[in-house]
């Protein structure tokens, strides 16, 4: 490589490998439980100071500049090549960022939260064992590295869902997941493949690698079906990692796990992988409008449906899940207006209040004695106050409340929508945000306003969780009022300095249309939505309760609609499941032991079948033998004669 | 002379006739004799690796004493890039076969041992040998052993399952003997005979003759692969076979199907390979996604595994011919990364057994609970063969699909389709194995691995993930070797189809999907025709339709 951009580094690769070797220390000493409590989150903690001080000697440098550190080449088979090559730039050093420090402070939760849990070695061995994962996934210098990555950090979603095994019911939901991920990986798999062929030819057929630098310098030289069929075939993978239609299923299972799994993995790190995969490739998607088109529609058709199933679930890990797929479509849809920067600011102020709402959420389970169903929560606001306050925080951050994190990112994403030219999908997007104001605030007045609804054991024990809990709980709400500060609106103080930051490395979006409405007014539209929504759930669920049991009893068949979730599940059950085990059956049945054995079996019975009745002939006597002889001569002579 | 190979391939028939002498009453005698050898036998294979040449795709080591001089007879062994690694497969898992048959195997233990030894010794010559009358004498050497292993130690159908499979395989293999004398006479008619493979590749044979003597080697192999249709032999021989027994097929036997196409059918044949290829990779596809299927519905876990290995190796068999270097190393890194995680699979499968005397899924359930290591263990085969990147059988597989994907987008798309069924099936099977409750009393109480066991998982364990993280040395020392086959097959069929497919004409291409003569002869990669084929027909601008129209041009050396 003569990139001058290029600066050698020989530490990247102990980001990764530090959270490894708390994997390993923790199944080699599992029974050592005070010494994976502290190894597991002081390993984490250490590979974020390692990430800092890259991502300090990279801002250091020339604008543009990356850190690459060539470990081993991997595999190398023929032309194709692939290096286990770690790289930070721009865009991985926030993703890094994330990662570690998000992870840190779950990891210092999780110590408070399973504290009574047996297997909590077991626990942590696997959630460092995705962040090792998630790291290799986000400093990947090849797409094949980053697959590693990709599945790893599957494997690790699939064991943390199905963490408390003895329920069927865990344990379905952790192979859904991981199922439903293959066939997005499917995708990507072809997509990664045509990616390597089609660089191949252009590079003369010389050599096949999937680099990042290889693939951004032929993108280029991609022909427009090309470039939108990988893009299309990549996106499938990004659609099932991060929870778009129709692959979003396992997304909302996945709440089996343990509560901090789903702050870290399901909402904050590892179902943005399929954000960062995109942005992380956005010269391939720049080669084709039309698959950028696909993008966008698909992420505000997520958002906005994801929103409405949210709008009615009672359990409060669910009304999040579903939460974090419409965020997540929100972030598809600054991708496909080809706002990458923005996408990427998006993750990281849903990391944090995504991550607060989630840990607040599981200290409300904590202190309601595994209790996540909110018809029986209320009034927690008094008994729980840590946790409240920062619930509260979270939720004006997701709804958008100007100044807070969730406020720049989303009025970003709206801005771009708007100004790429789709003015159709800003109205749906706005409309998904409205929505959003509304079931968050809704949880919010369940949960922690009016009377405690529950039972009188449980509400006996509802208490405020320790300080290993609320600690995280309190820097990720002060991360999810300031942290959107990095980016703020062009011309305000320092501006989008986020933007500025990632432009060399994913580019600045072309605003060629700017409409009739400036960014100003189109923020006072949208957070004033968000207001509505907020105001009309203090209405429903404050001030007059007994509203939405009439509202649901009007409009039964809508209520019943989203109340099962479209009935998505039970589709794809009926559709794809059902049938596909019927149909493996009958291959067994009635192909394999009916048929194809029943071919050999035929074979071999004719065989003996045969000998018997040959074996008619083979008298010993050899007057017949010689009568056989006498015919068989006399029709040889005859043939010869009529011939 | 150099005599290593011989050392490998005699020592453990020296063990074998050893253990003969051991008296009848003194069984760990016999164990403890057959694990000395087949460890001597590992250690003097390893040392083949160490002194293996990484610069020339000649065969190395190479043995030629004259045999049967008068018909050219020569017992002749020698070893390549292609055969290494399945050499040392068989040696590596042959000590572990044993060792866990140290607590399996109770009756009639030193013959037992005896036929073990004599099969590691038939897979080891098979493997070695390049005069094509040797290989049969092996190839033929192998059934004797495992008919026996079948047959006395098996279950309660061991007798049918025995005789099925001897038959299945001797019917097939007949033709393919036919096919090698045949073979022979035509290089008699003009130099002296000889059955050495080296000197047959070159012979030159008309088509249809290609044809038919591909036809009958290939149903030799096929049968052993097992390539679908031909596989029902395999989940009866393996549910009646002992752990040990089932270790060895799935583990080594079947690889020499596959062995044997790269050895002999395509190399011998490669104008014929050109005019099957379309359908070998129909068949491979099709075994992919049908044992995936077959294997989701199997209520007995070795039936599950054996329905498996037809979807497995279905994609070893796409890999072979997809005839570019990348594909036929995925296909035979495969080959051992099967051996591998089957081999892990069938052991642990006996371990159960052998606490339970079940193996019905049905009768298991939360495992995990009562034998966490088991699990543990477990959990790391099963995602070895589901193929998660890391682990040993991603890299295979992605090659596999990566050099097929050159070939014929499509197939690649198809066998894709397996690796969602592949962990569809697995990752059912496991979780009714290992997670839920507790519902059997039985399983309450069951003793998690022995030391002995853990002997056995742990250097398959090892390789699994030594071979996911760092394939580097093994594909560097395939490279020469598969370099050599396919320039050799393509060189063969340039000759063999020279202008007719060459030419430009579109319609060339549209009749041959599969065969892309137009440009895979050409180019030592070959086949990187298809996927511009598929980039250029999607595509209308001009400049992107330069890889596909110029690839019939191009000749690159």
């Amino acid at each position: 490589m003569h990139d001058a951009h290029v600066i050698a580094s020989s530490t990247l690769w102990l980001i990764p490998a530090l959270p490894l070797l708390g994997f390993l220390l923790a199944i080699t000493f599992g029974q050592a439980r005070a010494l994976v409590r502290v190894v597991a989150p002081s390993v984490v903690g250490l590979a974020f100071g390692v990430a800092l001080m890259a991502v300090l000697r990279l801002v250091g440098a020339e604008s543009g500049s990356r850190l690459v550190n060539h470990v081993y080449t991997w595999i190398a088979a023929g032309p194709f090549q692939a290096d286990v090559t770690f790289r930070l730039d721009a865009l991985s050093a926030v993703m890094v960022l994330i990662v570690t420090g998000i992870g840190f402070l779950i990891h210092v939760y999780s110590v408070g939260y399973m504290a009574h849990d047996a297997d909590l070695p077991r626990f942590f061995a696997y959630l460092n064992l995705f962040m090792c994962a998630m790291l290799i996934l986000v400093l990947a210098d090849n797409l094949l590295l980053l697959f590693v990555g990709w599945e790893g950090v599957g494997l690790c979603s699939y064991l943390l869902i199905g963490f408390w095994y003895e329920s069927d019911a865990n344990a379905a939901a952790g192979k859904k997941a991981f199922i439903v991920n293959r066939v997005g990986d499917l995708g990507m798999l072809l997509g990664i493949m045509l990616l390597a062929w089609s660089g191949f030819e252009a590079g003369g057929g010389e050599v096949m690698s999937l680099d990042f630098a290889h693939i951004d310098a032929h993108a280029a030289t991609l022909g427009a079906a090309t470039a939108t069929t990988i893009a299309l075939l990549l996106l499938v993978g990004a659609a099932g990692k991060s929870a778009q239609l129709p692959l979003f299923v396992w997304l909302p299972d996945a709440m089996a796990g343990p509560t901090p799994v789903s702050a870290l993995i399901h909402a904050a790190t590892m179902v943005t992988a399929g954000i960062y995969m995109i942005a992380r490739l956005h010269l391939v998607f720049e080669a084709s409008p039309f698959a950028l088109d696909v993008v966008a529609v698909l992420g505000v058709v997520t958002a906005l449906f994801a929103a409405t199933i949210a709008l009615v679930q009672t359990d409060i890990k669910k009304v999040l899940a579903y939460s974090t797929v419409s965020q997540l479509g929100f972030m598809v849809l600054a991708l496909g207006v080809g706002a990458f920067a923005t996408a990427i600011f998006h993750v990281m102020t849903h990391a944090f209040f995504k991550a607060l709402l989630f840990m607040a959420a599981g200290s409300v389970i904590h202190g309601m004695s595994d209790e996540q169903d909110v018809r029986q929560m209320g009034g927690l606001r008094t008994r729980m106050p840590v946790t409240y306050m920062t619930f509260l925080i979270g939720t004006l951050a997701i709804a958008g409340a100007p100044g807070l994190a969730g406020f720049f990112s989303k009025d970003e994403i709206l801005w771009h929508t708007w100004a790429g030219g789709h003015p159709v999908l800003w109205l749906l997007a706005v409309l998904a945000a409205t929505l959003t104001a509304f079931y968050m605030f809704r949880l919010l007045f369940l949960t922690f306003f009016g009377e405690l609804r529950a039972t009188p054991e449980i509400a006996e024990h509802v208490h405020e969780s320790p300080k290993l809990m609320t600690i995280p709980l309190v820097v990720l709400a002060a991360l999810s009022v300031f942290g959107g500060w990095v980016g703020l609106p062009e011309g305000w103080l320092w501006g989008p300095a986020f933007g500025r930051f990632l432009e060399p490395v994913v580019g600045h979006p072309h605003l060629d249309h700017h409409g009739m409405l400036g960014e100003g007014a189109l923020m006072l539209i949208a957070t004033g939505m968000a207001a509505a929504g907020a105001g009309l759930a203090w209405v429903f669920y404050v001030q007059r309760p007994e509203l939405p049991a009439q509202i649901s009893e009007r409009f039964r068949a809508l209520h019943a609609l989203l109340v099962g979730k479209y009935w998505i599940d039970e589709l794809y059950d009926a559709l794809i499941v059902r049938p596909y085990v019927r149909f493996s059956g009958m291959l067994w049945r009635v192909i394999d032991q009916g048929i194809i054995d029943g071919a050999v079996q035929g074979t071999a019975a004719f065989v003996v079948v045969n000998g018997q009745l040959w074996r008619v002939v083979q008298t010993g006597n050899v007057q017949h033998y010689a009568l056989i002889f006498l015919g068989g001569a006399a029709t040889v002579l005859l043939y010869y004669l009529v011939r | 002379m150099n005599v290593l190979l011989s050392m490998v391939v005699w020592t453990p028939m020296l063990g074998a006739l050893l253990i003969l002498l051991v008296p009848r009453d003194n069984p760990d005698g016999a164990r403890r004799a057959a694990l000395a050898f087949s460890c001597l036998t590992f250690l003097l294979s390893l040392t083949l690796w160490l002194g293996f040449r990484l610069d020339t795709a000649e065969f190395q080591y190479v043995e030629a004493y004259a045999w049967i001089p008068d018909f050219g007879i020569q017992y002749l062994l020698g070893l390549d890039g292609v055969s290494l690694f399945l050499v040392l497969l068989t040696t590596f898992l042959t000590p572990l076969v044993v060792l866990f048959s140290f607590g399996d195997i109770t009756e009639r233990v030193k013959e037992y041992f005896f036929f073990v030894l004599m099969l590691e010794t038939g897979m080891l010559g098979a493997f070695m040998a390049l005069d094509l009358f040797l290989f049969y004498v092996f190839w033929e050497l192998m059934l004797v052993p495992m008919y026996f292993i079948i047959g006395v130690w098996g279950g309660a159908r061991r007798i049918y399952a025995s005789l099925k499979f001897v038959l299945y395989t001797l019917t097939a293999s007949l033709l393919m003997l036919v096919a090698i004398l045949y073979l022979v006479g035509i290089q008699a008619e003009s130099a002296a005979m000889t059955f050495d493979v080296r000197k047959l590749y070159d012979i030159g044979l008309t088509s249809t003759e290609q044809m038919w003597l591909f036809a009958a080697f290939a149903l030799a192999f096929a049968v052993k692969v097992p390539m679908f249709p031909l596989h029902t032999w395999l989940p009866d021989a393996h549910v009646e076979a002992p752990t040990g027994g089932s270790v060895i097929l799935a583990g080594v036997l079947l690889k020499l199907g596959t062995y044997g196409f790269l050895r002999f059918a395509m190399p011998l044949f490669p104008v014929a390979v050109a005019a099957a290829t379309p359908l070998f990779m129909g068949l491979a596809i099709v075994g992919i996604l049908y044992g995936a299927a077959v294997a989701m519905v199997q209520p007995d876990l070795k039936k599950l595994v054996a329905y498996s290995s037809v979807s497995h190796l279905g994609f070893v068999v796409l890999g072979m011919f997809a005839l570019n270097v990348t594909g036929i190393e995925g296909a035979i890194y495969q080959m051992v990364n099967h051996g591998l995680s089957t081999g892990a699979l069938f052991l642990l499968v006996g371990m159960i057994y052998g606490r339970r005397h079940t193996r019905l899924i049905a009768d298991f359930g939360g495992l995990w609970k009562t034998i966490p290591r088991f699990s543990a263990v477990f959990l790391v085969v099963t995602f070895s063969s589901i193929g998660l990147p890391g682990l040993n059988g991603f890299v295979g597989e992605f090659l596999i699909l990566l050099g097929t994907f050159g070939r014929s987008p499509w197939a690649a798309a198809f066998a894709c389709g397996g690796i969602v069924l592949g962990a569809v099936y697995m990752l059912w099977m496991y979780q009714r194995v290992v997670f839920g409750p507790v519902t059997h009393e039985e399983n309450a109480a069951l003793t998690d691995l022995t030391r002995r066991e853990i002997m056995v998982l742990a250097p398959v364990v090892t390789m699994i993930v030594v071979m996911g993280v760092y394939p580097t040395p093994f594909l560097r020392a395939m490279e020469p070797s598969v370099e050599a086959l396919v320039a050799r097959i393509e060189a063969a069929q340039a000759r063999a189809l020279p202008k007719d497919t060459a030419s430009q004409q579109p319609l060339a291409r549209s009749a041959r999907p599969f065969v892309q003569g137009g440009c895979a002869p050409a180019e030592p990669e070959g086949g990187s025709s298809s996927a511009g084929a598929l980039a250029g027909s999607l595509d209308d601008t001009p400049s992107s339709h330069q890889p596909p129209a110029d690839c019939a041009t191009e000749v690159r050396s």
